[in-house]
């Protein structure tokens, strides 16, 4: 209180100043929205922009979704483009939402046989534009049965594109190029993500902000090594390489943004400038993410320039413990990746 | 939640809990309740006398303990228009379809029937890799499709994407129908349950159409359900349901005409079980003398066989006699013959659409990989058999 009235009582000389040393631009404060938000706003443009699109999903309609990822949009377009649907799992664009992708090893049969092989064998004649979304991995005290990370699994099929968002931004743009792809693509978000604020640039608030599916992002440029990972570790590998930072170590991170198709482009040029590789995902070592990358680099140019092996960072090979000790201790947390930066950096 | 904590407290404990109970129940958005849609109409919450209130089923309340009892003696009877010598039952069910049409029925099936034989002796001689007959089920094939429009849909299974597209065309008002093709066994899976709930509860124009043929490959029904078949499962999902004869190719296509008419004007879903017997094995991947005696093949082969039927029919109406079923014979015989020899001299696909359609569009990796391929057989065209693949 004290300090508004103190605001308020400065002369609007001081006042502009205060501002002019926050911001470079005379624009208003920068755009804070949770990922949560940026889904539902991507969902909503597309929904406005092309009547085929519709959403289904258990409790998205008038309870607003499970997650209230979908607020709003019942009340806007009614019972003909948002569906309820009951509990067990042409021309039109769907968007199916499971409350996690856990749930949707219950009609994988049809995410994989119907959806990712349907236009090879129909020769190019049957495309299948759907969308499949829902939070992904590990939550909070869920438990093994609604815990586990899908990225592998769909990645590992060819006909189904994957994007796995970290932030708002990525959230919006990737949603938004996931309803405009023609091919099936699979959008693993994360649950504890939805609820945190990102600054969301201006071109993010535009109805056409699209983020290209199979471009990474890198998110801090570093020269010592490089550090890639997707969805919520993203966060943890930038605290990571901020605590390195005050340590003269200096983390190239990138955001994957998509895990088919991988870019490994970004990741190679990476490779070859830092001489070092970290990769860090939510999900089980065996198989994961990080065993593709670590692959690729091995079948690439990049080979050549590692003066280490890379390293994995993964989650514990155990089915997600209930108690929350040993849950905290299951995921890869910021002292796992600085750990396993400075094995490889050898300090 | 606060309006129901605050009533429990009012009350009596018991009584204050059913209540608040109620209270719960009553409030607009909590789950699943107080929906917009319209056809399930919940009985209206008058006062607590004694009449059921629950929103799960309508019904009356009853003081006796009895179980329903499965009705497997006398199951669901099964509709047909025509006996064993082709002679029509019941005149008003006659189809009165005109002769052109009643040919062209006989002709699909037995023209069917000559593919089977020429097909599945192609694969005994590795000339196609896999075959599957038709044997005694040409009726349900061949009745249904005749009483279906042009432009309806037909899946040969993939019982919760016909149900998909079903949903479409209701949304596109597009007036097509979509039938769904499939087995007694195909039943047992856990989609079927999934395509019947989901197109009763979404209202789609779609025709389940249950080929019931005795045999799920080895199993027996016997094995497969304890239930009245198929058709008794439809009314639990609140679906239309029919049991047919099979083998009588009228039957099937009256009920298909109907069911069609209807699943379109009323955006229902209809299931029709055409009760029928496997004649032939499964596939050419098996051998049906290890789990049946050849007398009950010869029984259904020589007593009851849709092509049998029809052409009773077609003799007592005068339309077709021996002179002419010798002829198609021969000449249904030469046109697969020919056909057959059509495709196999034909080339097999350029080598290149290995990698397509993988995606919309191609992605780099595959690109790659296509252009690979296509440096080695320059350079090692000559160890390949490129002259059997199209250019």
């Amino acid at each position: 209180m004290a300090a508004v009235s103190g605001l308020v009582r400065r002369p609007l000389r001081e006042v502009s100043g205060l501002l002019k040393r926050r911001f470079h631009w005379t624009a208003p404060a920068a755009l804070q929205v949770t990922v949560r938000d940026a889904i539902n706003q991507g969902m909503d443009e597309e929904l406005e922009r092309d009547e085929k699109v519709f959403l289904l999903g258990e409790e998205v309609a008038q309870y607003d979704g499970a997650y209230k990822v979908s607020r709003g949009l019942w009340k806007k377009y009614g019972d003909k483009r948002i569906i309820d649907t009951p509990i067990s799992e042409a021309g039109l664009r769907p968007i199916c939402e499971f409350m996690t992708f856990n749930f949707s090893m219950q009609a994988i049969d049809q995410v994989i046989n119907s959806a990712a092989k349907t236009y090879y064998m129909s020769g190019g004649l049957q495309p299948v534009p759907i969308v499949f979304r829902g939070p992904n991995g590990a939550s909070a005290g869920v438990a093994a049965q609604h815990s586990q990370c899908f990225a592998a699994w769909y990645g590992h099929c060819p006909g189904l594109k994957v994007v796995s968002p970290w932030n708002s931004e990525d959230a919006k743009g990737l949603i938004k190029s996931a309803i405009r792809d023609n091919n099936p693509v699979v959008v693993l978000e994360n649950e504890l993500m939805y609820g945190v604020p990102f600054e969301f640039p201006p071109e993010a608030q535009s109805k056409d902000f699209l983020i290209p599916i199979g471009k990474a992002k890198i998110e801090r440029q570093g020269t010592h090594i490089t550090v890639v990972s997707h969805s919520r570790p993203v966060g943890h590998c930038l605290e990571a390489a901020a605590v390195l930072s005050k340590e003269g170590v200096e983390c190239e991170v990138i955001n994957m943004r998509t895990i088919r198709p991988m870019d490994m482009e970004t990741i190679e040029a990476s490779v070859m400038k830092t001489n070092h590789l970290v990769t860090v995902e939510g999900g089980w070592p065996q198989f994961g993410v990080g065993a593709e990358i670590c692959a690729r680099i091995m079948e690439g140019p990049a080979f050549n320039f590692l003066d280490a092996p890379a390293v994995r960072v993964t989650g514990a090979d155990v089915p997600m413990p209930y108690a929350k000790i040993l849950e905290d201790n299951s995921i890869p947390q910021v002292k796992d990746i600085i750990f396993a930066i400075k094995k490889t950096l050898n300090i | 939640m606060a309006v129901a904590i605050a009533a429990a407290r009012v009350w009596r404990l018991n009584r204050g809990l059913s209540q608040a109970a109620l209270l719960l129940l009553r409030q607009p958005g909590a789950r699943g309740l107080a929906r917009s849609h319209p056809p399930r109409q919940q009985q209206q919450f008058s006062s607590l006398d004694d009449k059921p209130q629950f929103p799960g089923a309508s019904a009356e309340f009853i003081d006796k303990l009895e179980f329903i009892q499965p009705n497997v003696i006398s199951g669901i009877p099964i509709y047909r228009v025509m006996d064993r010598q082709g002679q029509i039952i019941n005149p008003s069910e006659d189809p009165h379809l005109p002769k052109e049409k009643v040919l062209k029925l006989y002709k699909s099936m037995t023209l069917l029937n000559t593919m089977d034989r020429i097909l599945y002796e192609s694969q005994r001689q590795g000339r196609i890799s896999f075959y599957m007959t038709n044997y005694g089920e040409e009726g349900t094939h061949v009745g249904s499709a005749a009483a279906l429009d042009n432009t309806d849909l037909v899946f040969g299974q993939y019982r919760e994407a016909a149900v998909g597209a079903a949903y479409a065309a209701k949304r596109a008002n597009a007036n097509r129908v979509v039938i769904c093709y499939f087995g007694e066994g195909a039943a047992s899976e856990g989609d079927a349950h999934a395509g019947f709930n989901f197109a009763a509860t979404l209202e789609c124009p779609i025709i389940f159409f249950c080929r019931n043929n005795g045999y799920a490959i080895s199993t027996p029904t016997s094995e497969q359900y304890r239930g009245d078949g198929i058709a008794a499962r439809g009314p639990g999902y609140g679906i239309m349901s029919i049991r047919v004869d099979g083998n009588d190719v009228f039957a099937v296509y009256n009920a298909t005409k109907e069911a069609r008419r209807r699943a379109v004007a009323e955006n229902q879903p209809f299931l029709i079980e055409a009760m029928t017997y496997r004649i032939g094995h499964h596939s050419t991947s098996d051998d049906s003398s290890a789990y049946r005696s050849v007398d009950e093949v010869n029984y259904w082969d020589k007593q009851d066989h849709p092509i049998s039927r029809l052409r009773h029919y077609l003799l007592s109406q005068g339309w077709w006699d021996e002179e002419q079923e010798k002829a198609w014979r021969k000449q249904s015989r030469r046109k697969v013959m020919e056909a057959f020899e059509q495709a196999e001299r034909k080339p097999k696909p350029n080598p290149n659409l290995l990698f397509s359609d993988v995606y919309q569009e191609m992605p780099a990796q595959l690109r790659k990989q296509q252009e690979s391929l296509a440096r080695h057989l320059q350079t090692y065209g000559e160890h390949y058999p490129l002259d059997h693949f199209d250019k």
